[in-house]
């Protein structure tokens, strides 16, 4: 006992605030098409894995909820079209949350959610990266209670449901009955890649039947393969308005 | 190794018999493929380690005759789960064999439809069935029956388990797993090798490292390409951090099947510090984006090598004193201690690899028993354990960090220069060949058949934990329920590397 005492106090307090660690140099995040002029030449849409990227009216257009951030597309632009950055903001709100007319849901939510937020995580055929990075946000850096948020046993206690993955075959069920012993009002989250874009990652497989939005409604996307652990605290402060 | 020793199907029990030498040999993988529009049969492949080498035999069924073959599971337990398999996506019939329930497919998937011969379009819409999922149980008096799963309460992947308890006594085990099938292997039939990687390399996000070398290393072997030095201890590089960095957690997580919160948040936080110098270095956390078909992507320069050397520096003592905490502790040894047995028999007869292998005294290692890249050039030994419970597992891990630390040091210090990169030339068509490497949880094969233009024709992908799931319910038996956490997670398997 005394052994763990001397850990616990030798360790200190190791917690920092989300947005205060830089993500290093050669972090891949965001993908962004600079104002260069674009020749059409396709290689970016052909190299593509997830077929996030299209030429629209001439110029390349990413779809983000697809994006895995390979860096395949910037290295194949010969024209400099396409950058990389180390972005990682990507959440974006869908639903009611994203009504910007202040609909009186979405306050309400908010109103109801806003000092304490319970999730369950559901894994529905993610690679579990994006599971593990849940399990991150919980560790002594992260630490998503300082901020009133924490996960829970039940979908009967929870607020939130933190979906990742495709809907695969299997798990379809599952995913219909935690979403149904959730009580109203309820947020879902799609978190990841998969889980905001479907099929597009590991391509039409017979197992797999789509993203989480075609089966139930969305609030919060926070695309990335897998988001990093500040990513989804940013899709959080940003469905709780807390940014 | 292209060598295959074919054999009609109806043989495949006497030869395989003979190969397994009354369990002196191990099964490593056995999967089927459909190569009628090629020969006109089916075929199915068994990979067994004999001595010092690997032997492959392919058995065949022609297209027109019945499609059954006799079961090697009887003598074989390992290959129980890989022959329930070859029956849900090929529907070859393993006669004589004990439980033929499906495995990948669930009760929803109706019958007579098989989603990896290649007359089957992915595109086909399939109806939903209802079909019953029975589930292995015991009855009597006071026995009663826990279902658990597939969602968990805690931070983790979908399987459904059926505990046959008296009292608090588990009697039997009975997993439902699966339930993260994606189909990737039909998925990326007929894509470009180089492009079907990026799929692979998501089958796991802890794996990452593991699965990509296995398919680089399949595709390198069947091309007959070298991979030019430097990409190599680039590659062992990658492949000892994963090892690190789930090990480390591993250790950590234990404690949350004992709710010892001191370690689940040392290990936590030891994990996070070897996460972020895996962006510095890769770009990515779960290491992605390194290893490429022919080399690798990045290079890495003094000043990330020393970043990397600074982490271990602080890792040690940190890790050290984590350790500490367990081994003078009574209440965590009385835990670990004599909990979840797998006997060694039990073990060479699933096929058990990895750490699982390893604590139940066998000793096996891919990277020292088959070495690839400049694993050969690196000195390392391999821990072994012969208790068999989770406390031996336990062990082997700590024991694995220090080693793993050592190998890192070396490969930094030995990197030789040059080129990054090889290129995968026009590969003739319909040759085939296995990659394999020692992911965290044990060796990992992937079997690849090459089609016309460098494009997929078929992937078989066998992960550490697809042998290993089998062993829990061995373990499991004799134990309490709330001892159940403890043994599944002292041997950590990934679903998703087994669901696919």
């Amino acid at each position: 006992m005394l052994k763990v005492w001397k850990k616990v106090i030798a360790t200190g307090n190791v917690t920092e605030p989300w947005e205060k660690s830089v993500p290093p140099e050669r972090s891949r995040g965001e993908v962004v098409v600079q104002n260069v002029p674009c020749k059409g030449c396709t290689l970016c849409v052909n190299v593509c894995p997830t077929n996030a990227i299209k030429l629209i009216e001439g110029s390349p257009v990413i779809n983000q909820k697809a994006c895995v951030f390979c860096g395949l597309c910037v290295d194949s632009c010969q024209d400099g079209c396409l950058k990389q950055t180390s972005n990682y903001k990507l959440a974006t709100l869908g639903g009611s949350l994203a009504d910007n007319t202040g609909s009186e849901l979405k306050n309400k939510i908010r109103r109801v959610l806003g000092r304490s937020l319970h999730i369950r995580h559901l894994d529905i055929g993610s690679c579990n990266g994006c599971d593990f990075e849940m399990n991150h946000v919980c560790n002594p850096v992260y630490d998503i209670q300082q901020y009133g948020i924490d996960f829970v046993a039940s979908p009967r206690h929870a607020d939130l449901l933190m979906v990742t993955g495709p809907v695969t075959r299997n798990s379809t069920q599952a995913l219909m009955m935690t979403y149904e012993a959730t009580p109203t009002p309820k947020l879902v989250m799609a978190l990841g890649a998969c889980a905001c874009s479907g099929d597009q990652i590991f391509g039409e497989s017979y197992a797999i039947r789509g993203a989480v939005d075609s089966f139930v409604p969305v609030d919060i996307y926070v695309p990335g393969c897998p988001p990093r652990p500040q990513a989804i605290i940013h899709g959080l402060m940003l469905a709780l308005d807390r940014m | 190794m292209k060598n295959y020793k074919t054999i009609p199907a109806a043989e495949l029990r006497e030869t395989a018999y003979e190969l397994y030498g009354d369990g002196q040999n191990g099964l490593m993988s056995m999967f089927a493929n459909d190569e009628r529009q090629l020969n006109g049969y089916y075929a199915i492949y068994c990979l067994f380690s004999v001595g010092k080498s690997m032997q492959v035999i392919k058995a065949v069924l022609k297209e027109k005759a019945k499609l059954e073959f006799p079961s090697i599971t009887p003598k074989i337990s390992g290959a129980a789960w890989y022959e329930r398999e070859i029956y849900d996506m090929f529907g070859l019939k393993p006669v004589g064999h004990p439980d033929l329930r499906p495995l990948a497919l669930h009760e929803n998937w109706p019958q007579g439809i098989f989603p990896l011969r290649k007359d089957f379009n992915s595109k086909t819409p399939v109806p939903t069935a209802k079909k019953e999922f029975p589930m292995a149980g015991v009855e009597g008096e006071g026995v009663f029956t826990v279902p658990v799963g597939p969602i968990h309460a805690g931070i983790i992947e979908p399987g459904h388990f059926r505990f046959s308890q008296a009292g608090e006594d588990i009697i039997r085990l009975d997993a439902k797993l699966f339930f993260l099938h994606r189909g990737i292997e039909k998925a990326i039939e007929g894509a470009p090798i180089e492009r079907a990687f990026y799929q692979v390399e998501r089958i796991s996000g802890i794996c990452t490292v593991a699965h990509s070398l296995s398919y680089c290393h399949a595709i390198e072997n069947i091309a007959v390409v070298t991979v030019p030095p430097r990409a190599q201890y680039l590659r062992a590089l990658v492949g000892e951090m994963e090892r690190l960095y789930n090990h480390v957690g591993d250790i950590g997580n234990l404690c949350a099947g004992m709710g010892f919160a001191v370690g689940i948040m040392a290990g936590a936080r030891l994990k996070e510090d070897i996460m972020r110098v895996n962006e510095a270095l890769t770009g990515h956390r779960f290491l992605r984006g390194m290893v490429v078909p022919g080399g690798v992507r990045l290079d890495i320069n003094d000043q990330l090598s020393a970043e990397i050397t600074e982490m271990l520096d602080k890792l040690m003592p940190d890790f050290k004193e984590m350790i500490e905490l367990f081994i003078g502790n009574d209440a965590f040894l009385n835990r670990v201690e004599t909990t979840g047995i797998v006997p060694r028999q039990a073990a060479l007869d699933l096929g058990v690899v990895g750490v699982g292998a390893r604590a139940s005294g066998v000793d096996v290692d891919i990277r020292r028993d088959f070495p690839y890249g400049c694993y050969s050039s690196l000195k390392f030994d391999v821990p072994v354990y012969t208790s068999g419970d989770v406390a031996a597992r336990l062990w082997v891990r700590v024991d694995e960090v220090a080693q793993t630390v050592n190998l890192i040091r070396q490969i930094l210090a030995k990197m030789p220069q040059g080129p990054l990169k090889t290129a995968i030339p026009a590969i003739k068509p319909y040759s085939s060949g296995f990659g394999w490497c020692e992911s965290p949880q044990g060796n990992n094969i992937h079997w690849l058949m090459v089609g016309e233009n460098n494009t997929v024709y078929r992937l078989y992908a066998r992960a550490a934990a697809y042998p290993n799931w089998p062993a829990l319910t061995v373990a499991a038996p004799g134990n309490i329920i709330p001892d159940f956490p403890l043994i599944n997670k002292s041997y950590e398997l990934s679903y998703a590397c087994v669901d696919r």
